[in-house]
């Protein structure tokens, strides 16, 4: 355990994002950690800066002013540890996702097997995976060769074989990666990671180990054919990409010295604390969920009792990867969501311009609406697509729905870019589409990647700041299921407050209704569903438990699952603008 | 303080660029050597393609008995059809190179042969002086004259006359416009937004387009196109800025290099139109960043004002609430046309 971070002490988190850099203060008030304070800066890891300091000197004045604690001395270095006047802190931690997404080749053996778990590996950290070779591809070596020498990837993640099984096969499916590499320049050459048969990696080492930038090993992904582990091999991938952002980026050396080597990359972190809730928090009625949406990714974390699930996904990004949303999607798609009439062409033209400036922000309703929609359909691709590796066995209202998150983290630009929290809500819920009874949690100022950085070496610190109401509880959502026709009722609410004070809402299907419940507030919640509806207890069953107060109180999502929209774009429009003033507006 | 990204449109400054080779190669200026946009700067050879023959596998036999087999080591030259190795037996098995090319690896009874050779050769693009040698990959040149910095563009440089067809900075290029007296050139439109007046373009041969605007579904066939395609502006209809428009109009006629290169936010890598002037003094050389204060000249990134010019009257203290109901730091601009707008500090950029 390095010296700097011991229980007790003050911590200073930096997290650098692609658009944003933020810096929080962590600091012991009345015995136990505190979320002190905030402050972020524009990133400059890009051009014409070049240089992520600047951003982060930005974010850390920006503390500093709010704080009125000095952290930085006057030739730009962090004072540290702790000074007798109040100045400076004892450690620091960092969380790292600006830079665009590693290119990634992925190699496996079975394309269903091991070079399935080298994708699920590959997406647990910010890498686009452009090439995938298995045991099947029907190119030649020397085709792979050389796509593989026009990619010029930045990263190669291999599996294959299980623990003492095949060798030869893994050997020959190397060949094509060692030889496009030995043929690269050495400064282009990739970093590698082997989370393969673990018997192969003194014949890895001798065929890759001088021709990469830098060779990583982890355990086996696939230990055996039927058991698939991707924790430890997950952890050495966050360590190739901070070695290969340190040779890309400048600025990173400066920040590792300051954290001592405590530095993760965001999505990893992110993924490590709902880990650590869901085993913690978890109750026996669902999992954890954490969403980030960004403009370097859509970050999906999802901690069930028997596993993590977490995937980065750089092409649902909302910077500069933006046009290629629509290689996933139709503009119509994204449009549906929009409350103003506006047109696909409008749609596209926004999308490429907000490519090339990540960081600008919607100044007009029409900007709003368009970026609004387009997070929705992002976040909303995003959940589709991580859902096919969430565990069989979560427990979920029926077959092929999602399983029943409780609570629901939600953090990023798309959400900071929100001008009240209802169109925060109404993005998550419309995007999600969670089933069940669930608390939505805004991280707006990105707590939670801190606090899994942070638990690297101090446990104390997550778990205080968690219980200490840092996070801004938004609403508990209920979410009815089951058929119903249009505006006809499928429940009745009836919530006692702590006071004693009573409020009911009937819910029809198709619509949102709220109960006001304050942030700190718990209260009774009874539901009885109408016969097919289930709110989490089972169809047509009711049921009562206590919920917590947030800063719209408890909404019911009365509009089904799937959520289907109507077709007549007016109607639909309408909708839209109804849902949005019933939650606040 | 914010700092401020700079988006440059000059009239007269100090220019330096960097022409690198992607692969070693030899380097064909000296420092202080004058240069014109078609000199050749550095070239090299390089193979795109590579022939894998697992000369053991295919004889059944082990890596060590095919290397014993195999008459070829790295560097040697081979031609199609060459031997590579000869199997035993009463109908012995012969492996022959299958393309013309040079041995780059051998051993285990494998050979890696590099075939497809060809030639890359890395002009200057600009009229200039060379002010530094990078060993075995290029060199840095330096001009004077009027630069305009784009947001897009197809990756190809060309130098040419510039003929602007824009007799405002929203004229749509279209395809009437163009006829082979413009051939060699390269043309100034204010947008394009169709497929026929790109293919008009090549079939003139011209050298070039310097666009304000261009439609988002069109950019796959710019890619393709063999001439560069610098976009000022950004996508859809939007005009081209007039602090650019002015510039290049000025301009009109003189021989310009347009340098198409991608933009990318990491490198600092931008798409440009460098427009060689003679000067007596040394003009100074563009800053990359400044900080945002009340005079400065700024470019709009954002809608509703999108790629307009206007001047920071004042930076609000504090965060602003826009229309959009987002609240951010901000600066009052004095837009060109005479309003007066409050825009996010973040959609802004100093234009110098």
């Amino acid at each position: 355990m390095p010296a700097s971070l011991i229980e007790g002490e003050s911590v200073l988190a930096v997290d650098v994002g692609s658009a944003n850099t933020r810096a929080v203060l962590f600091d012991i008030v009345e015995g136990r950690y505190r979320f002190v304070a905030s402050g972020i800066a524009a990133s400059t890891a890009e051009s014409p800066f070049r240089d992520v300091g600047g951003g982060v000197r930005g974010a850390v004045t920006d503390l500093q002013a709010t704080t009125g604690r000095a952290l930085l001395a006057a030739d730009g270095q962090l004072i540290t540890p702790s000074q007798a006047d109040g100045s400076g802190v004892d450690a620091c931690v960092c969380t790292l996702s600006a830079g665009p997404a590693l290119k990634t080749a992925i190699i496996g053996l079975l394309s269903e097997v091991s070079l399935e778990s080298a994708r699920r590996l590959a997406e647990t950290c910010y890498m686009r995976i452009l090439d995938s070779a298995g045991i099947n591809d029907p190119r030649q070596a020397d085709q792979q060769i050389d796509a593989l020498m026009r990619l010029q990837p930045d990263a190669v993640v291999i599996a294959g074989g299980t623990d003492g099984g095949a060798s030869r096969s893994v050997q020959k499916m190397l060949e094509p990666a060692g030889l496009s590499a030995f043929l690269l320049a050495p400064e282009k050459r990739p970093a590698v990671l082997f989370a393969g048969n673990q018997r192969l990696q003194n014949e890895v080492k001798e065929l890759l180990g001088n021709v990469t930038s830098a060779m990583h090993y982890s355990p086996n992904v696939r230990p055996s054919l039927d058991t698939e582990d991707l924790g430890p091999a997950a952890r050495e991938l966050a360590s190739l990409y901070l070695g290969v952002r340190k040779r890309q980026l400048r600025g990173i050396d400066q920040l590792e010295s300051w954290s001592r080597g405590i530095m993760l990359p965001t999505a990893y972190s992110q993924g490590r604390m709902i880990r650590f809730l869901s085993q913690v928090y978890g109750g026996t009625r669902g999992a954890v969920l954490g969403i980030d949406i960004g403009a370097s990714a859509a970050v999906i974390a999802a901690g069930f009792r028997s596993k993590t699930t977490l995937r980065v996904y750089p092409q649902f990004g909302l910077g500069e990867n933006l046009p290629l949303l629509l290689q996933h999607t139709t503009l119509e798609d994204i449009l549906r969501w929009s409350p103003l009439d506006l047109s696909t062409g409008a749609l596209r033209d926004f999308m490429f311009q907000k490519s090339l400036y990540p960081s600008s922000i919607a100044a007009t309703k029409e900007d709003q609406s368009l970026a609004q929609a387009v997070a929705r359909q992002a976040l909303h691709l995003a959940m589709q697509t991580a859902r096919r590796d969430f565990p069989r066995g979560a427990l979920s209202s029926q077959p092929g729905r999602l399983p029943f998150f409780e609570p629901i983290f939600a953090s990023g630009g798309a959400l900071a870019d929100t001008a009240t929290p209802a169109e925060a809500l109404l993005l998550l819920l419309d995007a999600i589409q969670p089933v069940g009874i669930a608390t939505i949690i805004l991280d707006r100022s990105n707590l939670l990647p801190f606090l899994g950085a942070a638990a690297e070496h101090n446990s104390m610190l997550p778990v205080q700041v968690l219980d200490s109401g840092a996070f801004e509880g938004l609403a508990t959502v209920v979410s009815l299921t089951g058929a119903a026709s249009e505006g006809t009722q499928i429940a009745r609410a009836h919530l006692v407050y702590e006071n004693g004070a009573e409020a009911r809402a009937d819910i029809k299907h198709g619509n949102l209704e709220l109960l006001p419940l304050q942030h700190g507030q718990n209260a009774r919640l009874s539901i009885q569903p109408r016969h097919g509806i289930d709110v989490g207890f089972g169809a047509g069953r009711a049921g009562a438990l206590t919920v917590s107060g947030g800063t719209l109180g408890v909404v019911f999502d009365g509009r089904g699952r799937p959520l289907r929209l109507p077709q007549d774009s007016g109607r639909r429009r309408e909708l839209i603008k109804k849902w949005l003033w019933t939650v606040g507006g | 303080m914010t700092l401020a990204p700079v988006h440059h449109i000059l009239p007269l400054a100090t220019i330096i660029r960097e022409r690198r080779l992607p692969v070693k190669g030899n380097v064909r200026v000296r420092v202080g050597q004058k240069v014109s946009p078609a000199d050749i700067v550095a070239d090299a050879t390089w193979s795109r393609e590579h022939i894998f023959l697992d000369v053991g596998r295919a004889l059944g036999i082990s890596g060590s008995a095919a290397d014993r087999l195999m008459r070829l080591k790295p560097g040697d030259q081979v031609t199609a059809g060459l031997v590579v190795a000869r199997g035993g037996g009463l109908l012995p098995k012969t492996i022959r190179v299958p393309r013309t090319g040079r041995v780059i690896a051998a051993g285990a009874g494998e050979l890696l042969i590099e075939a497809g050779e060809s030639r890359l050769e890395l002009r200057a693009g600009l009229s200039g002086i060379v002010r530094e040698i990078i060993p075995d990959r290029g060199a840095v040149i330096e001009t004077s004259g009027a630069l305009v910095q784009g947001v897009w563009g197809n990756g190809r440089v060309d130098s040419g006359a510039m003929i602007s067809l824009a007799d405002k900075p929203d004229a749509p290029l279209t395809p009437g416009r163009l006829d082979v007296s413009m051939r060699g050139s390269i043309l100034v439109g204010g947008q394009v937004r169709d497929a026929d007046t790109l293919r008009t373009a090549a079939d003139v041969a011209v050298r070039g387009l310097l666009l304000g605007s261009i439609f988002p579904s069109l950019l796959p066939m710019a890619l393709e196109m063999r001439f560069p395609i610098v976009v000022t502006d950004g996508f859809g209809s939007i005009p081209m800025n007039s602090a650019a428009y002015r510039l290049i109009s000025t301009n009109n006629k003189r021989e310009v290099t347009l340098n198409a290169e991608a933009f990318d936010r990491y490198s600092g890598a931008r798409p440009e139109v460098i427009i060689p002037l003679p000067f007596a003094t040394r003009p100074p050389e563009p800053h990359d960043v400044e900080a945002f204060a009340p005079g400065q000249t700024v470019r709009v990134r954002r809608q509703p004002a999108v790629g307009l010019i206007g001047t920071i009257l004042s930076l609000s203290g504090g965060l602003s609430t826009f229309p959009s109901g987002l609240r951010a730091a901000g600066a009052e601009v004095r837009l060109e046309n005479g309003k007066q707008l409050l825009v996010p500090l973040v959609n802004l950029e100093v234009v110098g």
